[in-house]
């Protein structure tokens, strides 16, 4: 459904994409994860025709979108960064004029804005001015403008940024059902919320791919049990001591008080040592109250992408 | 092109934007016609003269919001992904503005309408001079929304349109005393030299061309600097 074969995008001497490829099938919904300034608007801002590329190209449907603008415009629904909102206007009259914009017809206006409205959850505020709707208001406003014209490709940079939790997950619910008969390229600088929505992630930094697979096998790369988070009783010189003694742990630290006598500890190692930990505290009388993993955030699977990445060239 | 056009001209009447125009033009209007009408003297022509050198004034508040909102609001990405061609954008944009400029050339009718009201006739003259004034309000228009693709900035816009009007409402005087190949430019560039034909009510095929020319041409460079910026920067 869109193919991106060798996408450079030079600002001035700034490469800020550089030379990038993949292709997103029909019905997939993927997720674009990048530190700020990785490329991931630019990228976007190429697809939707926003931005002509430097060099390369993109093919939406078939169509390129250099030589065939209008067939892949209107194809796409673009949420840009910041949703492009006339805060004069109504919702309603908003959306009215985005619909003649990408050429509803005019018998097919009223039914489909009814239908987006009541997706995003917009319908008691179609009257209401933008300018005095809150900032997840505006977001919604925003994804409903790229729904006008039930195009088949959707591109949402960053959809939830500055939204309320409950308000996230009501988005998120949204993309999921739109996802069902759409391609969706949805971009965001968390990892949850990808992995929660994506089938599958492109990782992008300094303008190109560092990595491209399944959310579970991104991050099963990365051997999670090297960084336990322990919640142990008992005097804690003796169990830092203890710890130690155990072959593959280089590191403990004991931090915050949770308890009478507990403490957490951080303890990382070169192999799995969960099982010695747990042997020896049991011998020392010191019973572990909790052990988890370390939980793996987008900056982990990143820097461990990137230093891979380093370490190959 | 007419949904852009429908938009813009909302917009106007939404913000206090028209009104103050309209306010200011009826008032400008007004102190140049009392003495004439104290006189009775109803040559609104000469007035007609005087309106074209008001629109320096009017016109850039009119159009420096046209394409420099669009930019900083980020409403610009919505109208360049739209399946829409630029050139569209920019002559809705244009007819938005044009239509504001009619209701303030409308409602100006009513000083001659004084005149006839009291006696006097809406000379043939005063209707080639409204053709021209027309023509006039368009290259002005023109090159306010030329000046809006420039910048982002609202006002740096509207100095720069106020600028370029003012030095082609100059350019006549200054072809004379500078003369050579600049003041041959300058002549070229005067737009007020052709608007003054008609307010000495002659209607000339040659100015009516030339004016209507100068309006394309100008919102032609318009689009072509828009997309240029596309390829340029960001």
């Amino acid at each position: 459904m869109i193919e991106i074969i060798n996408l450079t995008k030079k600002y001035g001497q700034v490469v800020a994409v550089n030379n990038i490829n993949f292709t997103v099938k029909k019905g997939e919904i993927v997720g674009f994860l990048g530190p700020n300034g990785a490329g991931k608007s630019t990228t976007m801002n190429i697809i939707t025709g926003y931005l002509p590329s430097t060099a390369g190209t993109v093919k939406v449907d078939g169509y390129d979108i250099l030589t065939q603008p209008k067939e892949v415009k209107r194809r796409i629904g673009y949420l840009p960064e910041a949703p492009p909102l006339y805060r004069d206007m109504t919702v309603t009259e908003y959306l009215r004029f985005v619909s003649s914009l990408k050429g509803v017809t005019k018998g097919k206006q009223q039914g489909q804005m009814a239908d987006i409205m009541e997706l995003v959850g917009l319908t008691d505020h179609r009257k209401r001015l933008i300018d005095n709707l809150s900032k997840g208001y505006r977001q919604r406003v925003g994804l409903a403008q790229a729904l006008v014209g039930n195009p088949e490709v959707l591109i949402l940079d960053e959809p939830t940024v500055g939204l309320d939790p409950k308000q996230i997950i009501e988005i998120r619910r949204v993309i999921k059902a739109l996802a069902q008969e759409r391609t969706i390229i949805l971009s965001s600088h968390i990892l949850p919320e990808v992995s929660a929505i994506c089938e599958r992630v492109v990782i992008i930094n300094n303008g190109v791919i560092a990595a491209e697979d399944t959310p579970s096998r991104l991050s099963e790369d990365i051997n999670q049990f090297l960084k336990l988070t322990m919640i142990i009783l008992g005097d804690q010189e003796k169990i830092v001591k203890t710890i130690k003694t155990i072959d593959g742990v280089n590191y403990i630290e004991a931090s915050v008080k949770t308890g009478d006598n507990a403490y957490k500890y951080v303890v990382e190692s070169d192999i799995d040592v969960r099982e010695q930990v747990f042997y020896k505290l049991a011998k020392a009388g010191c019973p572990i109250l909790e052990s988890k993993p370390s939980t793996m955030t987008l900056e982990d699977i990143f820097i461990n992408v990137v230093t891979q990445g380093t370490e190959v060239s | 092109m007419w949904t852009i056009a429908k938009r813009e001209i909302g917009s106007y009447f939404k913000s206090p934007i028209a009104y103050v125009l309209i306010g200011l033009f009826v008032l400008l209007i007004s102190i140049f016609f009392w003495p004439r009408l104290q006189a009775s003297r109803g040559d609104f022509i000469t007035i007609l003269g005087d309106m074209g050198f008001f629109l320096i004034f009017i016109v850039p508040i009119l159009t420096m919001r046209t394409l420099a909102e669009d930019r900083k609001n980020g409403t610009e990405v919505l109208l360049m992904t739209s399946p829409t061609s630029l050139y569209k954008i920019v002559v809705g944009k244009f007819i938005g503005a044009y239509t504001v400029f009619l209701v303030i050339t409308g409602i100006s009718l009513i000083y001659p309408l004084i005149i006839v009201i009291m006696g006097g006739v809406f000379t043939i003259q005063l209707t080639g001079g409204y053709i021209g004034f027309l023509l006039l309000g368009a290259a002005f228009i023109a090159i306010g929304i030329l000046a809006s693709a420039v910048t982002e900035n609202q006002i740096i816009a509207a100095i720069i349109s106020f600028v370029a009007l003012i030095v082609m409402w100059v350019a006549d005087t200054l072809a004379t005393t500078v003369g050579g190949i600049v003041g041959v430019i300058l002549e070229w560039i005067s737009l007020i030299s052709r608007y003054q034909v008609f307010t000495k009510g002659i209607l000339g095929l040659a100015e009516v061309v030339y004016l209507l020319s100068f309006t394309i041409v100008i919102l032609f460079l318009t689009v072509r600097i828009i997309e240029r910026r596309r390829w340029v920067q960001g």
